[in-house]
């Protein structure tokens, strides 16, 4: 009887003190004024949050990433959808194409960060060279405040295509060749119509649970943040995160930052329980 | 769409659009190779895919002398290997109780490991960092190990894995003698050898490339990971010699990148099963 508890013990007692109680307190740190290393501290009830609400900072990095969040979601998923389809109705170089599309998931974006800096540097960078050549205009990507936001959303695209891709991949693969030729004897024969009428409707559940999923990844964006832009210039590229970064351990203003954890949380939160709601769909379908 | 055979000009506009989708994602890939073989004469020099002069070896013995680069990958390394090693020791015995064994609030308890999959690590990073401070162990590796030493993941989907295995195995093991805890590591983990991979292929990758924690735990050169040595790189090498720089990014990239096109199967496995997060 008492094995079981013992063998969990060690791992219940971990996600206790590394989970739960710390998960616990960041509602408690967010309703006080606590500054990290301060002696003293007193509790000032939702005080945090109205600060929080009143802050121009606070609402441009919410607006920031909601608007972030709305480009990249779809973007990537309605590319990783193509791109998915286009490699599975054919074989020739369908290992390629797949293993160089899920490259820049897999590769570290802190590193990836500093090529992408390089690729957008205002003179020597590739990407103004190319515009200059074709004398289209050319643009300083990080250092303007219309372009910096844009450009945080493309690299985030290109890093969660691959993501999306393969999820895409492994729901076309489950699609029973009969639903097709019963498709096809029903006279839907051309590409769009078997798209339309077959395959849509069957990966509809995957393709909810990667939009979420993206979502997700978009709403926990901060290495291009920290190391590109800073949420710079004038916050025009502050996204929540890197919000919550700078606050919590640059200005140790730990109050504040608990009552922007504390946001994040119920954002990243109600999105993960819409996700098992989803995931629970898909397991109970035969 | 499968096993459809395509018309020649549907083949050609596949071809089309992969290669062109594929050529823009490997762009920053290809850049980077290309300037770290590039002398600083040739970057500002215009744009061309292969140097005239070769300087791939001054580049890259730049990068690794100037900085402590070796140093940061030994630091990656040995954090994803002791990450992983308890992820797995503390995680088995738990999903194996969770998943053979009645003891009294197991369903209560475990719906604690679902609560832990529902919380995204950084929005303990605050906490923690309390923690590590009051433990005295803020810019230690133990700092950068202890916040993922147990991973409800790695319990809920060793349980599920553990709950395909017959009970005969485990009551023949019993008669055998074995403690519970042999027949865990003996018997139940080799068994699901196919999960403990793919999960050690998530859980690498991800702490591989973590910047949030790391930028939070660690401050000195000596400590820090791929990620934060990278950026400590960057900020020393300012001006236009992208070279050296370039050649640091592709010897960070490179160990992934390689294990990845080695062992696609695993890692794409490990993605789907995180998927259930």
């Amino acid at each position: 009887m008492l094995a079981g508890l013992g063998l969990a013990g060690p791992a219940l007692l971990l996600l206790l003190a590394l989970f739960l109680l710390p998960t616990l307190s960041i509602f408690v740190i967010a309703a006080t004024d606590w500054q990290f290393g301060a002696q003293t501290l007193a509790f000032v009830g939702l005080d945090n949050f109205s600060a929080l609400f009143a802050d121009p900072t606070f609402r441009r990095a919410l607006i920031n990433t909601l608007g972030f969040v709305a480009v990249v979601v779809p973007a990537t998923v309605g590319l990783g959808l193509l791109v998915a389809l286009l490699i599975e109705s054919d074989r020739s170089l369908r290992g390629f194409y797949r293993a160089v599309h899920f490259l820049p998931f897999m590769a570290t974006l802190a590193a990836m960060a500093v090529v992408w800096e390089a690729l957008l540097h205002p003179t020597l960078g590739l990407v103004n060279q190319v515009l200059a050549a074709f004398g289209a205009p050319t643009a300083n990507w990080l250092r303007d405040e219309r372009t910096a936001l844009p450009v945080l959303a493309v690299i985030a695209i290109w890093q969660n295509l691959g993501f999306a891709m393969v999820i895409f991949l492994a729901a076309l693969k489950a699609v029973p060749q009969e639903l097709y030729d019963a498709a096809a004897v029903d006279g839907a024969d051309a590409g769009y119509d078997r798209l339309q009428t077959v395959t849509l409707p069957l990966i509809a559940p995957a393709t909810v649970f990667v939009v979420i999923a993206v979502a997700i990844r978009a709403f926990e964006t901060f290495d291009p943040v920290l190391i590109l832009t800073h949420g710079g210039p004038a916050n025009a590229s502050e996204l929540l995160l890197h919000l919550l970064y700078v606050e919590s351990f640059d200005y140790m203003r730990t109050g504040y930052g608990a009552a922007v954890t504390v946001v994040f949380l119920l954002i990243i939160m109600a999105l993960t329980l819409a996700q098992a709601r989803v995931m629970d769909h898909r397991r109970r379908e035969p | 769409m499968r096993r459809h055979p395509l018309s020649w000009p549907a083949r050609t506009g596949r071809h089309l659009v992969l290669a062109t989708t594929a050529t823009l994602v490997a762009v920053p890939f290809v850049w980077m190779l290309s300037l770290s073989f590039k002398a600083p004469s040739e970057i500002t020099a215009g744009f061309s895919l292969l140097p005239q002069h070769w300087h791939a070896v001054e580049n890259y013995t730049l990068a690794l002398t100037a900085s402590p680069l070796l140093r940061f990958l030994a630091n990656g390394f040995a954090v994803c290997a002791a990450i992983l090693a308890f992820q797995i020791l503390i995680s088995a015995p738990a999903a194996y109780a969770f998943a053979k064994l009645r003891f009294p609030g197991r369903q209560a308890l475990f719906a604690l490991v679902l609560i832990g999959l529902l919380i995204p690590h950084q929005v303990l990073a605050l906490p923690l960092y309390v923690l590590c401070w009051k433990l005295g162990i803020l810019n230690t590796y133990a700092a950068l190990i202890l916040p993922f030493v147990v991973s409800p993941l790695a319990i809920f989907l060793f349980r599920q894995f553990f709950l395909g295995i017959p009970d005969d195995i485990i009551h023949a093991a019993r008669l055998d003698g074995l403690s519970e805890t042999a027949i865990v590591f003996r018997i139940m983990l080799p068994m699901a050898l196919p999960a403990v991979i793919a999960f050690g292929a998530l859980s690498v990758v991800v702490h591989w490339n973590d910047l949030f924690w790391p930028s939070i735990a660690i401050t000195s050169e000596h400590l820090k990971p791929p990620t934060l040595g990278i950026i400590a790189f960057r900020d020393q090498e300012r001006g236009s010699d992208y070279g050296p720089l370039m050649a640091a990014a592709t010897i960070v990239v490179l160990p992934l990148l390689a294990a990845f096109l080695f062992a696609q199967r695993w890692f794409i496995a490990g993605l789907n099963a995180g998927a259930v997060k």
